[in-house]
């Protein structure tokens, strides 16, 4: 079966092909700035250290550990301890999982998404989760992601799926970092995840590779009834950063929370496209994407919010706010709703602007010099956000790492 | 202490202080009235340094040093507070992490230590017994969601905190009820130590009961055309401006 979905992608990638910004999805996001030539598929050699994972524990040492180094597993970094009952691994030693087999490929389609097609044909490895009926998951599952590839030619492949059975609960960081500033190369990630009935799942992505390196992520849920799923995506690094979240809300009352936050400089772009699919009636759903944006880097949110005909009582909300801090950003958001049941509660909205001038005179009024004062109202300003990572110590380090970004 | 020489300052092209003298010395009370758009609340944001005002001509000195040089931060810490007329609102910022900022920067410019949280709280504490404060009040945002008076208040407030030694208050009275225009006067009296001055932007004789001016001035078309004491506000109170426009126009 796996076999014939990768010689189905393989097929599909074919006829797609990379993307170009005349195709209206990658209208801003020109791949042709980060495709190598001659894409290498093959990952670099292996020369992390345990050391040099210090940094990288952004959620604590308290966690299952899953480190992978330019998309290999590496077993020896890593610690998933025994955790009873959950299945929790590599893919590559999980291939023959019943549950694997019968859920890979099969939440995510690639029909229109040649990097999703690509990601599926060629060799992948990443993190397969099935938490059982009931097991609620104490512990947060960390997959930490390290580049440590210098080749720019080189494309990553990154394969995750989590499937959480009926009144499961898992909470899950996936991160991304880089060993140094030259690291480079793209990254492809895909993300499959089941959420049965009544269970709950809870992702955090960390974007904090190098700035020279490029990510492609493409996150695709299906709730069942009753289920939740909340996430966070803060993109704080990355040359050109793609996020695609899609969200199904195949049956009645599901919850989504869907959260934000790029802070970009430099020549930075990051591209979050988001997609909540109501389709069954009384779902909740509620969106919020900030950005803070200088230098010569742009942001892009494009959300798509789908209600069908017979998603009635549904309330789905959405809303993304961005401050631009130089003449030279720029930020193009375009929510599109299409709604096709008539009983529902749906909001929308977005604005680009200026950080409030009168909050910074009030500020700087009471003593409080201009760069502190503008460093204060851009953290506020993201506070919003970051509040909606549950985990303690994930949270105080994302807002550590933020407000030093915004310091600059 | 502050020395205003024939001030003007115009904003977005038009013309607003034409001419405005003023000297205040330590621990005078200054009040200012003056009919709505005569330029009290330009003069307040001219000298707090409001970016959009320009200065045509004239001068500023703070006990000798030139005013309109400094930026809005180090006027602050200069020892000028200013008390909005329209308090910002400042959502995400609590009012206790602003404050403290705010409190350890004109601190520090001063050469002092910072106050660690366990000092700052206990000053804070009995600070806000003088405006008679609620606590929850400090873990609010800066202002959001304050009604009209608790954000005049919360002015009060912050000049506790902040210990200036010229406070220009703008329309500080306006929205406040009976009680609270008693706490917040209680609050701007206790402050009085014979060395802090204050310019005190009213419209309204009854908070000069409370805060008993030195001088009363008025503001008229940019320029302050009559001044004296304390019985000149009464006079105002009866009469209104128009006698007081007449003898200008005259
Ligand atoms: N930013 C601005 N842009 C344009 N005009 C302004 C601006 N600020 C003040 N003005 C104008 O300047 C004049 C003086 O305004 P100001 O606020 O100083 O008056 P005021 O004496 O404080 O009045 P009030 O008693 O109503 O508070 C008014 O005509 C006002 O409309
Ligand atoms: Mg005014």
């Amino acid at each position: 079966m796996i076999a014939e979905i990768k010689k189905e992608a393989v097929e599909t990638f074919k006829r797609l092909g990379f993307p170009s910004t005349k195709n209206e999805e990658w209208k801003y996001f020109n791949v042709q700035q980060i495709l190598p030539d001659q894409p290498v598929f093959s990952a670099a050699p292996a020369r992390l250290s345990a050391s040099d994972l210090t940094p990288c524990m952004i959620a604590g040492n308290n966690v299952h550990l899953l480190v992978f180094e330019n998309g290999i597993y590496r077993a020896d970094l890593s610690s998933t301890g025994a955790i009873e009952n959950l299945v929790i691994g590599p893919i590559s030693s999980l291939k023959e999982n019943q549950t694997f087999k019968n859920n890979f490929g099969k939440v995510v389609s690639f029909g229109t998404e040649p990097f999703v097609a690509l990601n599926t044909a060629v060799d992948h490895e990443g993190v397969f989760i099935h938490v059982p009926a009931n097991a609620v998951i104490g512990k947060t599952i960390h997959i930490l992601h390290v580049n440590t590839n210098e080749q720019s030619d080189h494309i990553t492949s990154i394969r995750n799926l989590i499937v959480a059975e009926k009144q499961a609960a898992i909470s899950i960081v996936e991160s991304y970092h880089a060993l140094n500033k030259q690291c480079n190369g793209l990254i492809n990630v895909v993300n499959e995840i089941v959420v049965h009935e009544s269970a709950r799942v809870e992702l955090c992505k960390a974007q904090l590779d190098s700035d020279a390196a490029s990510q492609i992520n493409f996150t695709q849920t299906i709730q069942e009834k009753n289920s939740t799923f909340d996430t966070v995506t803060v993109t704080l690094n990355g040359r050109l950063t793609r996020n695609n979240l899609h969200i199904k809300l195949n049956d009645t009352n599901c919850t989504a929370h869907l959260f934000g936050l790029y802070i970009l400089d430099g020549e930075q772009l990051t591209d979050n496209h988001t997609l909540v699919d109501h389709a069954m009636p009384n779902c909740f759903s509620n969106e919020l994407y900030k950005g803070v944006i200088g230098g010569k880097a742009s942001g892009v949110f494009n959300g798509k919010i789908f209600v069908r005909k017979d998603a009635q009582k549904t309330n789905a909300y959405q809303s993304n706010k961005n401050i631009l801090l130089s003449d030279d950003a720029t930020m193009n958001t375009k929510p599109q709703l299409e709604i096709f049941a008539d009983d529902v509660k749906c909001t929308h909205g977005a604005t680009t602007g200026q950080l409030d001038e009168e909050a910074l005179f009030y500020l700087r009024a009471r003593g409080i010099g201009e760069k502190s004062a503008r460093t204060l109202l851009n953290i506020a300003f993201v506070a919003d956000v970051l509040n909606n990572i549950k985990s303690d110590e994930l949270r105080e380090t994302l807002q550590q790492k933020a407000e030093a970004k915004l310091m600059q | 202490m502050l020395t205003i020489k024939n001030l003007h300052a115009r904003v977005e092209e038009k013309q607003i202080l034409n001419g405005l003298n003023l000297d205040v010395k330590p621990g005078e009370v200054h009040a200012i009235m003056g009919p709505n758009g005569s330029g009290k609340s330009t003069l307040a944001s001219v000298l707090a340094g409001r970016e959009e005002y320009e200065v045509l001509d004239g001068t500023v000195t703070f006990n000798g040093v030139d005013l309109l040089e400094l930026s809005p931060e180090d006027r602050a810490r200069a020892g000028i507070f200013l008390a909005f007329q329209y308090p910002v609102e400042i959502p995400g910022v609590s009012n206790a992490n602003f404050l403290k900022t705010a409190v350890n920067e004109v601190r520090k410019s001063k050469g002092l230590e910072p106050y660690d949280s366990k000092d700052f709280l206990a000053v804070m504490k009995e600070k806000m017994k003088l405006v008679e404060m609620d606590k929850q009040m400090t873990t609010r945002s800066v202002n959001e969601g304050f009604s009209g008076g608790e954000k005049k208040r919360n002015e009060i407030f912050q000049m506790a905190m902040l210990e200036p030694q010229l406070a220009i208050m703008d329309e500080t009275d306006s929205g406040l009820d009976i009680d609270a225009l008693r706490i917040v006067s209680n609050g701007v009296n206790a402050l009085r130590d014979g060395k802090r001055s204050f310019i005190v932007i009213t419209h309204y004789q009854r908070l000069l009961d409370y805060i008993v001016p030195d001088f009363v001035h008025v503001l008229y078309k940019g320029r302050i055309v009559k001044s004296g004491t304390k019985e000149l506000a009464l006079e105002l109170e009866e009469k209104g401006y128009d006698w007081i426009k007449e003898e200008v126009e005259a």
